[in-house]
């Protein structure tokens, strides 16, 4: 981590935010907000009345015993809305039985994310930022609860102790419970500083409290923003260009208005969209339309084509992203020499709802329904495509029923759909339901760029690595958004090098280039963002290298990561727990099946991920991945059962994506259009999963993307120890899924 | 066109196009919004309901083929299987995003209905046509095992 390019990759916050001042669109009041004094006094007078116990901006606790958390982080599947629960009931001490979350308004002064600057959520950030915040607001408002408990009973507040949202006082043998001190703990002031709990007191940190969104998840009550009905909504559909670039150049609205049911057809930027009382009128009447486009400036090459000029890009120089020593020099001089090169398919996120607004647009307001990951760009883009002040956008954030980062976009592609449609439609006050269709969502665009990476390497004859050098060549996620000034330097985007600008193996000679292109597809962050083709590339590389030096992946690997004592622990942990450090290869399984073991170790988002994968490969090359063991440092664990859930879950959603995913072009026409062309794992191919979470007292990291990372080389890996074939690109050959 | 079936074990008349699939009838005009779209092709089973007892795909059902029949959504679920199933769910902490999570739940009832004991090959003929992107398909099995279990005792 020595050159500049690096420092880039773990941006400071002041420079970010001091980047994020400068496009002008964000508020950026970071910090804990106290409630001031004239707050206090209304506060105060609220809480005579009956009203809740509100100390802070994510804390209000009711007479009735309630405890209501205010969420400022999308809950995605992820477990945000229990691991902020958790962190503020901790020390808070509250029953977790009486925990409930709300979701935060679109309120960047109170609500930003503290490694954004903003509100949003991403970057498998939403612990790792709240936990000084929520720990310090839950503990403050303990606090003021004893307080008030001291005073109302004439007792020192020393000698109250707190369980489970009651209050003791063992001496007079006197208790209350939080919702009998509301009325007092309102009018007390809030404490500059508060002492927070020994981590050896946790009662819910590191324990298991239970998810607050599972029951209405189990019973269909959940509310997602397809649920949202509001009184005389209407339902749009849009119909937008076959090819990126191109521009409805006019419309026949005459057979889709005589679809029973639809209201309105109006042209947007986007497209052009039918307005209906129903999703099945705004279907049918979409299906009659007649648009003409336009597409003078649409990308029309193929993927393929695409690809041809990053495999010619790969061996012109690209612009340094790490340079260690001469790599060139080191491998030109070494015993052995390695290359190899990997291409990585664009993809789509394919979140199972697929995406949706619901807008009501008047002249002096716009209000959203949103599965919303990005709140303040969100409310800015809204409102200028509205025509109005970021201020007068209220944004109310609902379930997504994922998103894997395609709800976050700096565009806000679906949401300024939905209200350009809502404008178009008069802004009379008529809330609109923009859907999405399956298809609208595999050809909507804002994919995981395509990738090329060209790979060498040197050995000694000892089998030491002497050099490495890596160029990748693809599209830039940050070029040409409001985040490129304060991301991009030198020209590198770190989204496009992390995981591979920030290798952790002693190499003495290390050299990470990066070619990036542009061409008309819109690309966008896909879970784990920058590694996940970056750690495939890395890491099925360095086990080419290891078989080269006759060494087994987990040796090798280890060898080179005595500097780094958590990465080394991980891998340490996920080889013992599969067996591998007994023996690199797995029990033999069924007869007429080639049986292999893979290993992988990445850190994302400073969460530390080793995986183990078994598979077996019959005859005619199918592949059947067996078991993962996944290791994972992630700091303070928060909820373990969490942490495990989203390793499960992004090894699904990685395997799948290894094995089938791929978004292509042909003539610039996407060929995909929904889950029979662009497959997805299914529970039959589900392998068995084991996890094993580090013990650790370091601040949280983020879980909800570190698990893709390792996932894929861990199995690419194996399908060569079975078979000794290895795979360079991706998706898997059609013929090795099962 | 008025089309007449159970749902949810009451008598309910809508008045709709025919064609219409059932999904966004029991969802736009019934008012049970616990189905969900995930696809329109019968490719991920969010719109999973029961017909007769049988779990099929709302999204590519007409409403007129329900004419006279019994329709379960997930609001109507009261079986002992269901009441295990759900149970089961909230015990292993299956859901993630959840989006998907009706539909698994319906597929899982119809599943341990016709078989109380089902295997790891039974569940996966059963539950691969339900497609949850966050992947809690281990949960899911683990779950299925858990609520045949729950029935038996």
């Amino acid at each position: 981590m020595t050159t500049d390019a690096l420092k880039l990759l773990a941006p400071t916050r002041r420079a970010f935010l001091k980047g994020a001042g400068s496009v002008g669109a964000l508020a950026l009041t970071i910090g804990f907000t106290w409630a001031g004094t004239t707050r206090r006094a209304a506060a105060s007078a609220a809480a005579a009345q009956g009203a809740p116990f509100a100390p802070n901006a994510f804390l209000r606790v009711g007479a009735d015993d309630s405890v209501t958390v205010i969420a400022k982080h999308l809950e995605m599947g992820q477990g945000s809305y229990t691991g902020i629960a958790t962190v503020l009931a901790e020390e808070l001490d509250a029953d977790w039985t009486r925990v409930r979350v709300e979701s935060a308004p679109a309120d960047a002064k109170r609500y930003a994310n503290l490694a954004f600057g903003m509100q949003g959520t991403g970057g498998s950030s939403a612990m790792a930022n709240s936990w000084e915040q929520l720990r310090d607001a839950g503990a403050k408002g303990r606090a003021m609860l004893l307080a008030a408990a001291a005073r109302d009973w004439h007792v020192p507040v020393a000698e109250l102790t707190v369980e489970k949202g009651i209050v003791y006082h063992a001496a007079s043998k006197r208790q209350g419970s939080f919702g009998s001190l509301v009325r007092t703990a309102a009018t007390l002031p809030v404490p500059a500083q508060v002492t927070l709990k020994d981590p050896k007191s946790f009662a819910l940190i590191g324990h298991y409290p239970a998810r607050v969104d599972v029951p209405a998840k189990v019973d269909g009550s959940a509310q997602f923003t397809l649920d949202v009905v509001l009184p005389g909504m209407l339902v749009a559909l849009l119909k937008r260009p076959p090819l990126f670039g191109a521009k409805a150049r006019s419309f026949d609205a005459t057979a889709a208005k005589g679809i029973d049911g639809v209201v309105n057809v109006v042209q947007v930027p986007a497209g052009v969209a039918v307005i209906a009382k129903s999703f099945w009128a705004a279907k049918l009447g979409r299906d009659a339309l007649v648009v003409e486009w336009d597409d003078s400036q649409a990308e029309k090459r193929s993927s393929s084509a695409l690809l041809a000029e990053y495999r010619r890009l790969a061996e012109q120089p690209g612009l340094a992203a790490r340079k260690d020593g001469d790599a060139a020099q080191a491998i030109a001089s070494a015993a052995h020499q390695l290359s190899a090169s990997y291409e990585f398919p664009y993809l789509a996120h394919a979140p199972m709802e697929p995406l949706d607004a619901v807008v009501k647009l008047s002249a002096s307001g716009c209000e959203i329904w949103a599965g919303d990951q990005f709140q303040t760009v969100d409310q800015k883009n809204a409102a200028s495509a509205a025509g109005l002040d970021p201020q007068q956008v209220t944004i109310h954030t609902l379930y997504a029923g994922g998103s894997f980062g395609r709800r976050a976009n700096p565009v806000s592609d679906y949401i300024v759909e939905a209200v350009s449609i809502a404008k178009a439609h008069g802004a009379d006050g008529t809330p609109i339901k923009l859907q999405w269709t399956r298809e609208d969502d595999i050809h909507g665009g804002l994919y995981r760029p395509m990738y090329f990476h060209k790979l060498e390497a040197g050995l000694s004859g000892k089998g030491e690595l002497v050099g490495w050098r890596h160029h990748i060549v693809g599209q830039s996620i940050m070029a040409d958004t409001f985040m490129a000034p304060m991301m991009i330097k030198n020209g590198i985007d770190p989204t496009s090098v992390e995981g591979a600008a920030t290798i952790a193996y002693a190499i003495p000679n290390i050299s990470v280039e990066l070619s990036t292109v542009k061409n008309g597809v819109p690309v966008l962050w896909w879970r784990v963002v920058g590694s996940s083709h970056t750690s495939f590339a890395v890491e099925a590389f360095i086990d080419e290298v290891a078989h080269a030096a006759g060494s087994d992946g987990y040796t090798f690997r280890r060898k080179l990561l005595e500097h780094e004592p958590r990465m080394k622990a991980v891998l340490e942990l996920a080889a013992e727990k599969a067996g591998w450090s007994s023996s690199p290869m797995p029990p033999m399984g069924p007869t007429g099946k080639s049986r292999g073991r893979g290993i992988a170790v990445a850190e994302a988002f400073k969460t530390l991920v080793a995986q183990v994968a078994e598979v077996s490969v019959d005859d005619a090359g199918h592949v059947r991945v067996d078991r993962v063991v996944c290791a994972v440092d992630c700091g303070t664990p928060i909820n373990p059962d969490i942490i495990t859930a989203q390793m499960e879950g992004g090894i699904g959603f990685a395997l799948g994506a290894v094995m089938y995913g791929a978004i292509t072009l042909k003539d610039g026409h996407v060929e995909q259009s929904n889950f029979n062309s662009y497959r997805v794992l299914r529970m039959n191919e589900m392998p068995k999963v084991e996890v094993y979470i580090v013990p650790s007292t370091a601040p949280p990291t983020g879980v909800g993307e570190p698990g893709v990372a390792p996932l894929g080389p861990a199995v690419a890996n194996a399908i060569f120890a079975a078979t000794g074939k290895r795979i360079h690109v991706l998706p898997f050959p059609s013929g090795t899924a099962a | 066109m008025s089309t007449s079936f159970v749902l949810n074990g009451k008598p309910t008349t809508l008045d709709a196009d025919p064609t219409m699939p059932l999904l966004w009838a029991v969802r736009e005009l019934a008012g049970l919004t616990g189905t969900k779209f995930g696809c329109g092709m019968a490719l991920c089973g969010a719109c999973t309901v029961h017909l007769d007892g049988q779990a099929i795909r709302s999204c590519v059902m007409p409403l007129s083929g329900v004419a006279g029949r019994q329709v379960t959504t997930i609001e109507g679920l009261q079986s002992p299987s269901a009441k295990a199933v759900q149970a089961a769910w909230i015990a292993l902490q299956v859901p993630q995003c959840g989006y998907c999570q009706s539909g698994q739940v319906m597929s899982a009832t119809a599943l341990l209905e016709k078989n109380a004991a089902p295997s790891d090959a039974d569940i996966d003929a059963a539950m691969s046509g339900n497609i949850c992107r966050c992947g809690t398909y281990q949960r899911i099995r683990a779950a299925i095992h858990a609520a045949s279990q729950s029935i038996k005792a």
